[in-house]
């Protein structure tokens, strides 16, 4: 049924919480992509097939629920069970009778299925005790893993809409742009622009129609936050949308999802349909006569895309490439008429704003940069997946509390924030604060939120050549700069880590980034040069190796690294035998082993498994000697 | 009007116009390899780069491409700044190694003291700046047959599928916009051959030469009153200039 009024959605909010406080038993089998990937499919399926073949729904009030990403799918496919939170990790189906079981039917915990806090194998029971989640404050992903995506009643019970409600009800447009100018939201997509300059800008502009646009093109290697948003509660960024389309004068907006996020597109998609049919979206919103009109767009495919005037030709139906232009988007933007993108993240938080107020939001985190952000923290971290804290939380805070440390305990190298356009920080800035300006000011950058922790076995001088690599295949080619720049930068890393560095290169790397900074079209071309600057910046050393010894201090660039094997600590266990592609290794078990260096490829596998000290050791090639040259001897 | 400074040169500019057509037009040159005023402007080269400040910005400019800077009043316009200098130099060099032996590139390489590309030069030697100018006439005809197609440093002028374009007519404006000559075609009385593609010619009733594709013609038909496009050009001209003869008794036309 329609809502029509300020009442009829207190009351329908009122039904939607009764329903939700009747089931007071709730399995929430996570179906995000991750978990999904991992089989969860299969798990909520045998859950509900039992719960309906034994009645238990009835008896028990009992519920079965799939929810969006917690952003823990490394231990996926995860299930939480209500009302204790107990949290059970990869999870089968053919553990489930055992969980209706045991733990539904008499309350007890199967230890099995337990997560382990990686520090000392400890069991974990409930979810909100585990480290990962424990210190997060989550605002932007508050329901994920919580409500089912595909019910509008359970996001409706959870305080969905509350926000617009607020909004078209009781505030002017002018008086939602002053509330989330008092949150001090800034865009979460990248640059972090003042979201309430932006709506503003795009409200005087003058246009015989206006738009509304949500970016979920999420480019960046290895980010997802925007995808679990989109999967896992599609409608707080429709609520974004409403309130945004509000205080602008928009009356239609586009959600552009990246093309490979199948699932945030049919979540986003079921949606809009649902929050149509029931008046929360379409014509007439809430009976307040405010009309809008949203759709998803499917994105081009490209990582450029995302750039915010390559995306609206993407949505006009041209080929989605940046355009030089010195005419705001807020007065010429789609179409060529005023517009307003901002950020999955970005508009999911908007709905909160207005409902608990923008000082509120601005209680949280620093000076200027306000209220909690999302990361996707990755690599070489125990604990990764996706997170959500207030801005101003130190970097080390992030990689050890909840990321639980280093993996295998190695030493802490540096951190990549901000993806290919951010940079990499040593270890002595890992007490600083996390927010806009400390990160730019120190050569990184906030970007969408992407975090790749990198141990002692990381050379520096690769992690910018992948960045460049993955920028390569991503520029649109349409200027030089960042065209034939890219190409001539990688041509100069390559030689750097295959031994062919010369003296000034480091010179002519740095010219060629302010080329590419100063000259390039779009910002894709103009931040290129980041993770090579800060690089360069906190371990010059490390280029200076590689071009002036022929060496690489991680030991990870292959044509300067090999491996041996020293005699004394070799137990002869064999492990290394196992994992060598080429069997380079000679020995028997129990007995010393060797490396042949004709043979090694010197891709390290060996060196990672050895379990001995000092065992397998890399060292420089040009120090070997010969080719011929035996390790050991 | 808006007022501006351009290299200390003070200007009057028409409202609306951008920097590049300014300068141009007081006579500062400002050098491009993009832009052409048959189509609309495009930002790729990046060679027509300027500082661009205002007295209250404390010495703070900003670097924007001119050939899409609208013109503002009050602004103070630097063609040739350190950092403007330097850019191009890098953005030359840059094209330079793509393509070392295309005179356009290697003169306007020389104006900024490169001889030589201190970057790795192409194995495969092209002509193709890759400066869109073909696309975009081609956009402009409305006829859109050929475009840009991959990414990144793999980008290259292609028709679909590099195939001979179906939406082709053989008009040769790519051609003939082609600052550098890279886009072939043979055409004669009979034939043309453009992108792989041969067309039949429409010959001049009048003096016989094939003048224009059948394919051309065609295209334009209902587009253009009645069989405007039989005749060729300079035909049409001859005999408009006899018309003009009959007409005035002769005595103006010299
Ligand atoms: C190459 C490139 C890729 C981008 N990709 C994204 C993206 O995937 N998602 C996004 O929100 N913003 C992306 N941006 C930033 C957008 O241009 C734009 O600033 C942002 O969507 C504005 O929203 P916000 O103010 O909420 O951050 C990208 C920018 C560039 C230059
Ligand atoms: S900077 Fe790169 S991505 Fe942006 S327009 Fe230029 S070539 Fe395309
Ligand atoms: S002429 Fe302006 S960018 Fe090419």
């Amino acid at each position: 049924m329609r809502i029509e009024s300020k009442q009829a959605f207190e009351e329908a909010v009122k039904a939607a919480t009764a329903l939700n406080e009747k089931r007071t038993r709730e399995i929430m089998v996570c179906c995000g992509t991750g978990c999904l990937a991992n089989g969860s499919q299969a798990v909520a399926d045998a859950f509900a097939q039992r719960i309906g073949d034994l009645g238990l729904d009835v008896k028990l009030s009992l519920h079965a629920k799939t929810t969006g990403c917690h952003g823990f799918c490394e231990r996926g496919p995860l299930v939480v069970l209500k009302p204790e939170g107990i949290l059970y990790t990869k999870v089968k189906p053919r553990d489930v009778d055992e969980i209706l079981e045991k733990t539904v039917g008499n309350g007890e915990i199967i230890p099995r299925l337990l997560y382990r806090n990686p520090e000392n194998r400890q069991p974990i029971e409930k979810y909100e005790e585990i480290p990962f989640y424990k210190h997060q404050v989550r605002v932007s992903m508050r329901n994920i893993g919580r409500i089912d995506p595909a019910s509008l009643d359970d996001a409706l019970a959870h305080g969905a809409y509350a926000g617009m409600a607020r909004a078209l009800f009781e505030l002017t447009p002018e008086q939602v742009i002053a509330e989330v100018r008092e949150s001090g939201l800034r865009g979460r997509g990248g640059a972090g622009f003042s979201t309430a300059r932006k709506w503003d800008a795009t409200r005087k502009a003058v246009g015989e129609r206006k738009f509304v646009l949500c970016n979920g093109d999420e480019g960046d290697p290895g980010a997802f936050k925007d995808r679990s948003i989109m999967e896992g509660d599609p409608h707080a960024v429709i609520e974004g949308m409403v309130i945004g389309a509000y205080a602008i004068g928009a009356r239609e907006g586009y959600v552009y999802v990246r093309d490979e996020y199948p699932l945030a597109v049919h979540h986003m998609n079921l949606a809009i349909e649902k929050a149509k049919e029931r008046g929360l979206l379409g014509k007439n919103i809430l009976g307040t006569g405010f009309d809008f009109d949203l759709k998803v767009s499917r994105g081009g495919g490209a990582f450029v895309c995302g750039e915010s005037s390559a995306l609206m030709r993407s949505i006009e139906g041209k080929i989605g490439e940046p355009r030089a232009k010195y005419i705001h988007a807020s007065d010429r933007g789609l179409f060529d008429l005023p517009t307003a993108l901002n950020n999955v993240e970005t508009w999911s938080v908007v709905g909160q704003i207005l409902n608990q107020g923008g000082a509120w939001f601005a209680s949280m985190g620093t000076k200027k940069s306000k209220g909690t952000k999302s990361f996707s923290l990755v690599g070489k971290v125990k604990n990764t997946g996706l997170i959500e804290l207030p801005m101003g939380t130190t970097l080390r805070h992030i990689i050890f509390d909840i990321g639980g440390g280093i993996l295998k305990n190695r030493p802490f190298k540096a951190v990549q924030t901000g993806g290919p356009s951010g940079g990499c920080l040593p270890a002595d800035k890992l007490d600083l604060p996390v927010d806009y300006e400390v990160l730019s000011e120190n050569g990184s950058m906030m970007g969408s939120g992407g975090m790749i922790v990198m141990d002692d076995r990381t050379c520096m001088v690769d992690v910018a050549r992948y960045f460049l690599n993955f920028l390569i295949d991503e520029s649109c080619g349409k200027c030089i700069p960042c065209r034939e720049g890219l190409k001539q930068m990688l041509h100069i890393f390559d030689d750097l880590v295959e031994g062919r560095g010369k003296p000034g290169d480091i010179e002519r790397i740095e010219r060629l980034c302010k080329g590419m900074q100063l000259g390039s079209l779009c910002e894709l071309g103009k931040s290129a040069p980041n993770p090579v600057l800060s690089t360069l910046q906190y371990f010059r050393d490390e280029y200076e190796a590689h071009i002036n010894d022929k060496v690489c201090p991680a030991g990870m660039c292959r044509e300067l690294t090999t491996y041996k094997i020293n005699h004394d600590p070799c137990t002869g266990c064999h492990m290394c035998t196992r994992v060598c592609p080429t069997d380079a290794i000679s020995g028997k078990p129990k007995e010393k082993h060797a490396i042949d260096q004709q043979l090694c490829i010197s891709c390290g596998s060996c060196f990672d498994v050895c379990p001995e000290e000092q065992c397998i050791v890399f060292l420089p090639k040009k120090d070997i000697g010969g080719a011929h040259a035996t390790a050991g001897n | 009007m808006p007022r501006l400074v351009i290299d200390g040169k003070t200007v009057v500019a028409k409202e609306g116009t951008f920097l590049l057509q300014a300068a141009r037009e007081a006579g500062i040159d400002i050098p491009t390899l993009c832009e052409h005023p048959a189509v609309e402007p495009y930002g790729g080269c990046r060679m027509c780069l300027v500082d661009v400040t205002r007295p209250e910005w404390d010495g703070w400019s900003k670097m924007v491409v001119s050939c899409l800077f609208p013109v503002e009043d009050g602004i103070i316009v630097s063609t040739k700044s350190e950092r403007v200098m330097n850019t191009r130099r890098v953005v030359i060099d840059l094209l330079l190694a793509r393509c070392p032996n295309t005179p356009l590139v290697q003169k306007m390489a020389a104006e900024y003291g490169i001889e030589k590309t201190s970057y790795v030069q192409n194995p495969e030697p092209t002509d193709c700046i890759l400066c869109g100018l073909c696309t975009r006439v081609c956009d402009e005809m409305g006829t859109s047959a050929i475009s840009s197609s991959s990414r990144g440093a793999g980008r290259e002028i292609a028709p679909p599928f590099n195939e001979p374009p179906p939406d082709c007519i053989g008009c040769l404006a790519c051609a003939e916009i082609c600052p550098t000559g890279f886009i072939k075609y043979e055409t004669s009385n009979s034939k043309r051959v453009i992108w792989n593609k041969e067309f039949e010619m429409l010959r001049c009733p009048t003096c016989g030469r094939g003048h224009i594709t059948k394919a051309q013609a065609a295209w334009h038909d209902g587009k253009v009153p009645g069989r405007y496009f039989e005749q060729c050009d300079a035909c049409k001209r001859k005999a408009q200039a006899a018309m003009a003869v009959t007409l005035m008794g002769g005595s103006q036309i010299r």
